[in-house]
Parts: C-alpha cells; sequence; structure tokens
C-alpha cells in the first residue's frame, strides 16, 4: 500500500470510500494515477460483520447528530437521523442490499418527459441513456449483476414467493427475482448468496458486492492507494487562482492534518458532500465552494418510499434469505393517467424483530401494535422505490444552532413532500395491499418512510452553469481541478435505486480525470 | 384498545405474572423481579412502576416479567450516566402517581393506559418507550417467541435450511426464480 505525503500536490484526493469514492479509486489507481482516500469510518473486514441489527447498525451506520425538518413523516420519526448512511470503509456498500438497475431512457429527459411541473425543479440530465451504456455495461460486470453477462439470476426465498403470486395474480408481469449484485454463482474470487438474510448487516459471505472487499483491496494492489481510514475532512481549500490545493482532515486521534491534492474528489453521500463544500466557505467563495449557483445544498431527493407489510394465516419467515429477494416493475412506467409522473418498483423487504418493532409504526404502542408483531412469523414485505420530486427549497443546510465534535455545524434536511409524491405514494399503498389480498392476507400494513437509505441530487449536474453544480462528467463548474463523485450528481431521482448509477458514473469519470490529467487541464 | 378478557385470561396461563387483581385487571409485578433488578440510580418503587409501564407500553401476555425487567435495567443505567434522565424519570413516575391520586401502580389497567396516553408527548414517555423499543425487542430469548430465528450465519444461512420451503403456494416458474447454484 503507497504512503504519499502530506505535502504531495500531485495526488488525486478522494473524500469517502462508498460506491463513488471507492468506484473511482480502483479506476484511477488502475490508470497509473496516485490516489489518496480520506475515509471518516474506520476499516472493518468481513470477519467482523454480526448478524445482528442493532449491533451491526452501531458498527457501521453514520450516527453523528443531523436534524431534519420540512413536512416529510421522517422528521417527525426520526428527528435526529434523517438517513441511514454508513461511516465505515466501503461507505453504505456494506449495508446496501444490491438491488442494481439502470434508470431508464426518458427518465434521464425528465423535464422534457414530465413538462412544467409547478413545486419542482426538475431538469433534464445533460447525459443520455445511451452515452452511459458502455459504463453500466462495466459497471453490470465490475459489480457481478445477476441476469446480466450470463450471470443466472438468484432464487427466490419465501417473501418472494409470496410477493410473485399476489402480483401476477393482479395482473403485473415484470415479476423476478431481479437484477441483483449478489453472486448467484461463485464469481471474481467471491462465494454465492447462502441465502443468510443479513443483507443490511454486512454480507458475511462476500456474495454482496461491497467497495470494502472489491475495488478497495483491488485499488491497493496496484500499490497506488494510500487509504486513510477514521480520516474525517474538515475544509477543502484552495490557492489565489481559486483552484483547490488540498484538504484540512481530523485523524483518530483527533490531529488535523493538511494533504495537498492536484485534485479533489467528493463522494461523502449527498448530505456530507454539499456540506462539507458549505463548510469549505473563504474569503473568495463566500458561499462555500463550486456555489456560485446557489445549488450546492438544494434539489435533495431521497426516493418516494414507504413499505407494504402484511399477515397471512400461515407461516411465511420472510428473514430467511436475500433482504431484496425480488422485484415487481410493471409500475415503473411513465404514465401519468394514475395522476403523477414518475413510477415506482416494489422490492420486497424484511427487517428482524429488533428493526421491525421501531420501523413497522415508528412510536406505536399498546396492544393493538403488539399483536401485528406477534404476526411476525407469517409476515411479508415490500417496499417501495419510486421517483421523487426534485425542488429547490429541499436542502441540505448548516444548522447554526449546533457543532459536531470538530466545531462545524451539523447539517439540516429539509423535504417537504410535493403532491406528486404524495399521489404516488397513494397508489402504490393501494397497489401493495391489492397484491398481497390476492394471496388472502389477513391484514396488511402500510408503513411509512425509514430513514432515508437513497440520498441524491444536493449538488447536482446540469448542462448550463446557473443550473447546477457540475458538469456530465462530476467537473463543478466553478472549479476545474474539484469533482462530484456520488449520488450527489443525480439531476433528477429516477425509478431506479442509485447505486448502480453511482458506480456507472465514477468509471465515466475516472476515463474523463485521467483525460484531463494527461492533457494538463487540470 | 385490550381485550381485557383475553389480556388476563394469557397472562394467568403464562404463569409468569402471580398478582392479577381479578376485579380491576391491574397488572402486578412478579415478586423477586424487582430485586433481581439490582437498581443503582432508581428506588424499587419506580423500577416496579417502569416494569409495568414498559408492559403497557409493549404488552405481550405471554411474555415474562424478566424481558420487561432488562427495560428497567438499562433505563437505570442510562440514569445513573446522566442526572437529566434519571430527574426526568424520577419526575415523570412522580406524575404518574399524582395523576389521579392513585400510586399509578395501583390502577386499573385501563386507568393506566389512560394516563400513559395522556402523557405520550412527554420526553419522559418517549424515553421510557425509545427505551423499551430496544431493550425489549433485541433480546434473543424474546426473539423466539415471534419465531425469529437470529443469526444464520452459524448455521450457512438459509440455503439448505428452509430459505424457500413455503407450502402452502406454488413454486414461482424458473424464469422468475431460477433454481440455487
Ligand atoms: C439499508 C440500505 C439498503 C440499500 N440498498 C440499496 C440497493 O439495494 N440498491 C441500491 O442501488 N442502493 C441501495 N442503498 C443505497 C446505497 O448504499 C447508496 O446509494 C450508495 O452507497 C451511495 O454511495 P455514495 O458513494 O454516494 O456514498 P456512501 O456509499 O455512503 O459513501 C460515503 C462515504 O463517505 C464518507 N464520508 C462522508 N463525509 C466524509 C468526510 N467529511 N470525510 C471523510 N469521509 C467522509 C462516509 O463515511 C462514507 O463511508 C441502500 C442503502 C441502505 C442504507
Ligand atoms: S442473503 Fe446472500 S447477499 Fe445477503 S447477506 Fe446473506 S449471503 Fe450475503
Amino acid at each position: 500500500m503507497a504512503q504519499y505525503e502530506f505535502s504531495d500536490d500531485s495526488v488525486v484526493v478522494i473524500i469517502g470510500s462508498g460506491a463513488g469514492g471507492g468506484t473511482l479509486a480502483n479506476e484511477l489507481c488502475q490508470k497509473g494515477i496516485k490516489v489518496v482516500v480520506l475515509e471518516a469510518g474506520p476499516r472493518h473486514t468481513i470477519r467482523d460483520f454480526v448478524n445482528n441489527e442493532w449491533a451491526a447498525f452501531s458498527m457501521l451506520a453514520w450516527t453523528d447528530k443531523r436534524t431534519a425538518s420540512g413536512n416529510w413523516r421522517v422528521a417527525k420519526d426520526f428527528p435526529t437521523l434523517p438517513a441511514w448512511i454508513c461511516k465505515t470503509v466501503g461507505g453504505t456498500t456494506v449495508h446496501w442490499a444490491g438491488a442494481s438497475l439502470r434508470i431508464q431512457e426518458h427518465e434521464f429527459r425528465a423535464r422534457s418527459t414530465y413538462g412544467d411541473i409547478p413545486g419542482t425543479s426538475l431538469q433534464d440530465w445533460p447525459i443520455t441513456l445511451a452515452d452511459l451504456e458502455p459504463y453500466y455495461a462495466k459497471a453490470e460486470d465490475k459489480m457481478g449483476v445477476t441476469r446480466t453477462n450470463d450471470i443466472p439470476g438468484l432464487p427466490g426465498n419465501n417473501n418472494f414467493t409470496v410477493m410473485y403470486w399476489g402480483a401476477t395474480r393482479i395482473g403485473y408481469t415484470g415479476v423476478s427475482t431481479g437484477r441483483m449484485a449478489i453472486n448467484s454463482r461463485v464469481r471474481a474470487g467471491r462465494s454465492s448468496c447462502w441465502q443468510m438474510g443479513f443483507c443490511f448487516q454486512g454480507c458475511k459471505s462476500g456474495a454482496k458486492w461491497s467497495t470494502l472487499y472489491t475495488e478497495i483491496p483491488a485499488a491497493e494492489a496496484t500499490g497506488r492507494l494510500d487509504l486513510r481510514p477514521q480520516s474525517m475532512v474538515l475544509q477543502i481549500q484552495h490557492d489565489d487562482t481559486g483552484k483547490v490545493n488540498g484538504v484540512l482532515y481530523a485523524d483518530a486521534t483527533g490531529t488535523q492534518h493538511l494533504q495537498k491534492a492536484r485534485v479533489v474528489c467528493v463522494a461523502g453521500n449527498s448530505i456530507e458532500t454539499p456540506r462539507l463544500l458549505l463548510n469549505s466557505h473563504s474569503a473568495r467563495y463566500p458561499d462555500g465552494l463550486a456555489n456560485s449557483s446557489g445549488e450546492v445544498g438544494r434539489n435533495y431527493m431521497r426516493h418516494l418510499t414507504g413499505s407494504v407489510f402484511a399477515i397471512f394465516d400461515q407461516p411465511v419467515h420472510m428473514y430467511r434469505g436475500t433482504t431484496m429477494a425480488g422485484i415487481i416493475m410493471d409500475e415503473a412506467r411513465y404514465d401519468p393517467r394514475r395522476g403523477f409522473v414518475g413510477g415506482y418498483h416494489f422490492e420486497t423487504i424484511s427487517l428482524g424483530v429488533p428493526f421491525l418493532a421501531a420501523f413497522l409504526s415508528p412510536g406505536a404502542w399498546g396492544r393493538d401494535y403488539t399483536s401485528l408483531l406477534e404476526g411476525y412469523s407469517n409476515m411479508a414485505g415490500m417496499w417501495i422505490v419510486g421517483e421523487d420530486m426534485p425542488s429547490a427549497t429541499n436542502r441540505i443546510t448548516l444548522n447554526p444552532a449546533e457543532k459536531d465534535q470538530w466545531g462545524l455545524p451539523i447539517p439540516d434536511v429539509h423535504y417537504d413532500d410535493h403532491e406528486n409524491d404524495i399521489a404516488m405514494r397513494n397508489h402504490a399503498f393501494k397497489q401493495g395491499d391489492a397484491v398481497y389480498q390476492a394471496v388472502e392476507s389477513t391484514q396488511t400494513i402500510e408503513v411509512p418512510p425509514y430513514p432515508s437509505t437513497h440520498n441524491l441530487g444536493t449538488c447536482r449536474m446540469s448542462a448550463n452553469s446557473r443550473d447546477g453544480v457540475c458538469n456530465k462528467f462530476g467537473q463543478t463548474h466553478d472549479i476545474a481541478n474539484l469533482f462530484i463523485s456520488d449520488g450527489s450528481q443525480f439531476t433528477t431521482g429516477a425509478a431506479e435505486n442509485p447505486t448502480l448509477t453511482i458506480v456507472t458514473l465514477a468509471i465515466r469519470q475516472s476515463d474523463y480525470i485521467a483525460d484531463q490529467m494527461g492533457k494538463n487541464q487540470i | 384498545m385490550i381485550k381485557k378478557g383475553i389480556y388476563r385470561r394469557q397472562l394467568m396461563q403464562s404463569g409468569a405474572i402471580v398478582g392479577i387483581a381479578a376485579s380491576s385487571g391491574a397488572v402486578l409485578v412478579t415478586p423477586g423481579v424487582a430485586k433481581a433488578m439490582n437498581l443503582t440510580t432508581l428506588d424499587p418503587h419506580e423500577g416496579e412502576t417502569l416494569l409495568v409501564m414498559s408492559r403497557q407500553i409493549y404488552p405481550h401476555p405471554n411474555l415474562g416479567d424478566m424481558y420487561y425487567a432488562q427495560v428497567v435495567t438499562d433505563l437505570d443505567q442510562k440514569a445513573a450516566a446522566d442526572k437529566n434522565i434519571a430527574q426526568q424519570i424520577k419526575d415523570g413516575v412522580a406524575g404518574l402517581d399524582s395523576a389521579m391520586g392513585i400510586a399509578w401502580i395501583a390502577l386499573s389497567s385501563g386507568n393506566q393506559i389512560a394516563v400513559l396516553t395522556s402523557i405520550e408527548t412527554t420526553p419522559f414517555f418517549q424515553t421510557v418507550r425509545g427505551t423499551a423499543v430496544v431493550s425489549l425487542y433485541n433480546n434473543p430469548l424474546v426473539w423466539r417467541f415471534f419465531g425469529y430465528e437470529g443469526a444464520s450465519f452459524p448455521y450457512g444461512g438459509y440455503i439448505h435450511r428452509g430459505f424457500n420451503d413455503i407450502n402452502w403456494l406454488p413454486k414461482p416458474p424458473d424464469a422468475a426464480s431460477p433454481a440455487a447454484g
């Protein structure tokens, strides 16, 4: 493993080691570029993972305080934990479930397709599906996505079987075990899935792709990666010409270091990325870095979510096997006759007793609630992933009232549901109920959103520098050697789980960075 | 809220709780449990009150007091670590006792629930509920009662142990759900 000097100003510094940062680091190292990855969280190994929901959460999740505001239900249910994100080497790819879908062609043209919807800041992406297709193919191969590259689909578990029959009985046809970055066969030196059912807790068989044990060791093997865990970046600095030239970070002991850099790529996930740019304000950039448009932190999206659980009079044991074991794709189309634009997917979900008790109806108590929990063995569940509308006022800001352990303002996550979101969730709850009633559920339960797992859009890419923070390569409009390398780049949210696209954009960005460095443009 | 007849009958059958006042339905504490909690910061009356309160918040008639005692132990630890929490709990219990002019623990089950409903938005109630939802449901012994099997890694997952053993629906077609490799 490489060790670069703090004063080495020829390195690319990447902040964050998750889907975006971890992938970008490996791609750049493979091209011969020197990379320093600064990751706030510690480095764990697969052996450390525990099959226990709360223990895994305390080991892996980002629990530094954040605040939530706005009319979304999360602000009421989880006022200090608006998002469920990891703080560990590998980032949230340690917790993720593996669902890997390409964004649809029309979704890249959201503004053109959906029209001018009041109260939204919809735009078309500055790229098309055709631009991304070759990179999607590379990402799917890298991640070992099932049903691509001749990799068979995964076998469905009990939770899937219930969803499959309910869905097909009400006429859905796009129902399968889907495309998952989980090995259905031994591949790339990693095991096939044991159907353990702890995908959200860190996969102990390594069947599920995570940058922790794929991209990062591959990058280290090149001898060009200097990975520094427990290194929290506090500020990105710039020189007199306005170019970024280094980052200030605190190590595990709290000691602060200045790492010089030729290029800085921010991949801290869509809350920390804008927070860091805002906290890096200076005399030259009083509103924060790359913020001449005023768009840093705005247009925060989190997917329209919700879950439907159902109780049957016979056993299901939903917790056995992959957490996201299957998908219904029929509602992901564009069809405004349903009363909303954008589409949504259903994906099976299961929670263990500890999380189910906390999330099935946050805050509920009493015998009505506990009798639902007693239906646990006979319960099935699925999650709604739909496109939510971007809005300039849904945004990450610095909370002036509270500081973190380093004296920096904590982020506030503000979100108001748009009427399109409300209409879509209502439709999805009705359809979800119908799916389970078709297989004779005795009761269905409509569950409000969990803390956000898909955080997107807060430094969006735009054709025009007035409308967004970065260009179609994630390069910020204002500062040529500063890049956005995570889901913050998303111009709109689309109806697909985001990680495959984050990885795809990182691969594409690495080509661009290498090219620009080669031409001495950055 | 509670079908009281059934609730009481199940409590009696469970044998875990000895004190059911037949006329009022009040929930009494298993003798010895309060002592076994080994409280450091909270007093025995507070401990017993919190135990019954936890049971009223997350009532499972077939779960014995020992599982709810874990909630009280965890609250006691939080109180020991944080003076503000200790004060909040002490004031909270005092508030419960003054609500109807009768010690809350001596109220009928219906009255206990009515008092809890009237304070459910207070920080005290949220401290107890928030602690209980983790302490109670994070206990592997409690999982058994729900039919949740907990860690599966030590047993090689469910690939050979029933991940797809459902027998009341047909197997989905191979195209949707291929066989395991
Ligand atoms: C339970 C769960 C299930 C999910 N399932 C799916 C799924 O099935 N499909 C899908 O597509 N997506 C899924 N996701 C979402 C997916 O995990 C994220 O989209 C993805 O990991 C985001 O990648 P990222 O690079 O933007 O950020 P992350 O992967 O979150 O990585 C960001 C990293 O940056 C670090 N960091 C942040 N700020 C700083 C700083 N200032 N200094 C240093 N380091 C910093 C963080 O510690 C973190 O490690 C799921 C998420 C969760 C929580
Ligand atoms: S179900 Fe499969 S992917 Fe999920 S944790 Fe288990 S082995 Fe890993």
